[in-house]
């Protein structure tokens, strides 16, 4: 196996392989210190930035940090490379490539033609050589347009996911937090809720709520139940109104087989809901969800730093072609994400790596209450994020998930967003919410009195 | 000319549909200032998160615990993990499931004179103190009581701060139990600062994942009981111990008040 070293002042640092390259020039956090992989030293960090400045592009192609022979997500990731759209970076350097991707010729179409050239492991890397502000400035390039029952991800507008969660999912409970998203001009980029219960009886009469409501009302979104995809195909089996397919997944086979799916498994899902036809401006069926930590967390990182791990989780969600990608940054917890800083950084990164692989990047800011970290530092990267031109994030009533436990963004932050940066909802959804009397001027939501027709009917 | 009152804000409430907060405790129909929370929600929230923050921060009064067992007449034993702090108990999981040295040496010996026994019963503040504090003996005691009168045979309850919820597994196979339960602080919520989780395994051992294990959750005042899940739980190890199995193939006749994290991203889980 390849070594890497340099020379910084008079010192020589050496780094035992590409992986390992890579855990060593990665912004210090918590996951990356319990895996045993971070940089020893600050200067040792910095070091292996320089390092890694000086890599080809190419090496990723050459050297693959997981085996090809043992992991299905590596062969994906080459077995797909599209050797002509690389050709313009081909001959760069990871630290050449920052220039390249910051250089103002370098335009939303030169990154979109690009895209299916680059491996996640080469974002990954030129993640760890840029700012904060390079991470915002180039995904703020690169709008990645989605679509089903509406269109989602073009410039100025953002979406939010309804999220109305309930901890033993009652109906009516799950209804009023809908009604009230709803009534807050929320839930464009899909009304999805977390199941307390994996079951499919449970599933089927979760979507029937939702299918009900956006029938009834002619609401232009699309709904899912998050439950275990098995459970999903088996509710379409039994006929029940499948908008989205939802999993979790992340960047390596075993991790993946922690979650219980694998690419087949996956792609027999997507088939199936494509079937099914209920897309009406677009065909895009599938939603992902990732996080940094997911492989380690299921002891199956290979060694490879959790940041590293995220952007092959990427090139997962790429080839199914989904409607939505979000990463659950501060889901998980302090021993993998310590506190705010390292929040809002991995929350940029994976923001920045989704959308320049082509992913219609959505983010959930969260944190939960053993992290250090407040509603202040979601404010942070909320803000950031809407800079950097997120395609959605979630809306959670009071931004507090009393089924998940744990602190997500709310409906009034959505607003926060929209009226700061001047960001409207789905253009099909906006034109909803106008005739509904629910908003205004795109951004401005209207009084709202008890004989409105959504709370006529409201529960029953 | 403008009045005083033109230059206040007009009082704002909570939507018009806050009758809807009747079905759920989700935090709906909050009014808005503007698009944003109003002041009122804005420190509900602050609140609500500082007591969550003080839960977790909260140090364990291991000693009231113990008090409160031998009150009742049951013997303690103390057990130290691997882990120094708090600091490295959030950020080190791995020390969190496994005992010091000197408390596996320790208690190695202490289990050659008390013999192989049905039950080994733990107790941790977790990630939330004041849930053992509040509701660990509550359901230890009635647990003890009901179990001890079929037959069970139980080591002394072991009180082991800053643990994980496999410690369970290094404990069991050192004393030899057929049985382990762990009690400890869960990762608290807004609404829920102290609430308690109960995990046990049958026929513990390291190699053992949370697939092995059953789980019983939010146990407190206005969740489960402790009187019902003492109950419950006894129940459930008693099938467990009729059926020689425990985890994802045992299961609750009584499926609403066991909760499975489900939907939840598998990383919720905390071994």
């Amino acid at each position: 196996m390849r070594t890497y070293s340099c020379l910084v002042g008079a010192r020589r640092h050496s780094f035992s392989s590409l992986r390992d390259l890579l855990a060593k020039a990665t912004p210090k956090r918590s996951g990356d210190e319990l895996a045993g992989i971070a940089a020893e030293s600050a200067e040792e960090r910095v070091a292996a930035q320089q390092c890694l400045a000086d890599v080809p592009l190419r090496r990723f192609l050459d050297e693959p940090l997981v085996p090809y022979e043992s992991d299905e997500v590596t062969r994906l990731i080459l077995d797909t490379h599209d050797a002509e759209a690389f050709s313009p970076v081909a001959a760069l350097s990871v630290g050449e490539f920052r220039d390249w991707l910051l250089d103002y010729r370098t335009t939303g179409a030169t990154l979109e033609a690009v895209s299916p050239g680059l491996m996640p492991e080469m974002v990954a890397a030129v993640s760890k050589l840029m700012s904060n502000q390079d991470l915002i400035l180039v995904a703020q390039k690169r709008r990645v347009v989605t679509a089903f029952r509406n269109t989602l991800g073009q410039p100025g507008r953002l979406a939010v996911r309804l999220q109305p969660n309930h901890p033993t999912d009652d109906p009516r409970g799950i209804a009023a937090s809908i009604i009230d998203g709803l009534l807050y001009g929320c839930g464009d980029a899909v009304i999805g809720i977390n199941p307390a219960t994996d079951s499919v009886p449970a599933v089927e009469g979760l979507l029937k709520l939702i299918d009900d409501l956006l029938r009834r009302y002619e609401i232009p979104t699309q709904s899912c139940v998050l439950a275990h995809v098995t459970t999903q195909m088996e509710a379409m089996r039994r006929g029940a109104p499948v908008d989205l397919v939802f999993q979790s997944i992340a960047g390596t086979e075993a991790a993946n087989a922690s979650f219980g799916v694998n690419l087949a498994l996956l792609s027999e899902a997507r088939q199936a809901a494509l079937a099914l036809g209920r897309g009406t401006v677009g065909q895009n069926v599938m939603y992902f969800e990732t996080g940094q930590g997911a492989a380690l967390s299921a002891g199956a990182h290979h060694g490879v730093d959790q940041q590293t791990c995220e952007a092959r989780a990427y090139a997962v969600a790429r080839h199914f072609d989904p409607l939505l990608v979000n990463t659950v940054v501060g889901f998980i917890g302090p021993e993998y994400l310590y506190d705010g800083k390292q929040i809002i950084r991995a929350g940029l990164e994976d923001h920045f790596c989704g959308k320049v692989l082509g992913l219609p990047m959505g983010v959930d800011v969260c944190y939960t209450n053993h992290a250090e970290a407040d509603q202040d530092d979601m404010d942070t990267l909320l803000t950031l994020l809407g800079v950097a031109g997120v395609n959605y994030i979630m809306g959670v009533p009071g931004a507090d998930d009393i089924m998940l436990g744990y602190q997500s963004t709310s409906f009034h932050d959505s607003h926060y967003l929209r009226q700061t940066l001047g960001l409207r909802p789905a253009p099909e959804f906006e034109a909803w919410l106008e005739a509904m009397h629910i908003s205004e001027d795109g951004k401005r939501l209207r009084r709202i009195d008890e004989r409105h027709a959504l709370l006529a009917h409201a529960i029953e | 000319m403008p009045s005083n009152d033109s230059r206040r804000p007009a009082p704002a409430g909570p939507d018009s549909w806050c009758s809807l907060s009747h079905y759920t405790s989700a935090r709906i129909a909050l009014g808005r200032s503007g698009g944003s929370l109003r002041t009122v929600s804005q420190l509900d929230f602050r609140l609500a998160h500082a007591r969550a923050r003080d839960a977790v921060n909260a140090a364990f009064d291991a000693n009231g615990i113990i008090r409160q067992l031998r009150h009742d007449g049951l013997p303690t034993e103390w057990l130290t993990t691997a882990v120094p702090n708090r600091e490295t108990y959030l950020l080190r999981p791995d020390l969190g499931r496994r005992l010091a040295d000197v408390s596996r040496t320790w208690l190695r010996n202490a289990a050659n004179a008390w013999g192989r026994r049905d039950l080994a019963i733990l107790v941790s503040d977790g990630l939330a103190a004041r849930a053992a504090e509040n509701h660990a003996a509550a359901t230890i005691v009635p647990l003890v009581r009901q179990l001890e009168s079929e037959g069970w045979s139980i080591f002394p309850i072991f009180v082991v701060p800053l643990a994980r919820v496999k410690l369970q597994d290094d404990v069991g196979e050192v004393v030899g139990a057929r049985h382990t339960i762990l009690f400890l602080g869960e990762r608290p919520g807004l609404g829920s600062p102290d609430s308690l989780g109960a995990y046990f395994t049958y026929r513990p051992r390291q190699s053992c994942t949370d697939a092995d294990r059953n789980c019983v959750s939010n146990i407190r005042a206005e969740g489960l009981p402790p009187i019902q899940a003492a109950r419950k739980l006894a129940l459930l190890l008693k099938k467990s111990a009729r059926l020689e199995l425990s985890g994802v193939r045992l299961k609750d006749d009584e499926p609403a008040e066991i909760e499975s994290p489900a939907s939840a991203p598998p990383m919720l889980v905390e071994g």
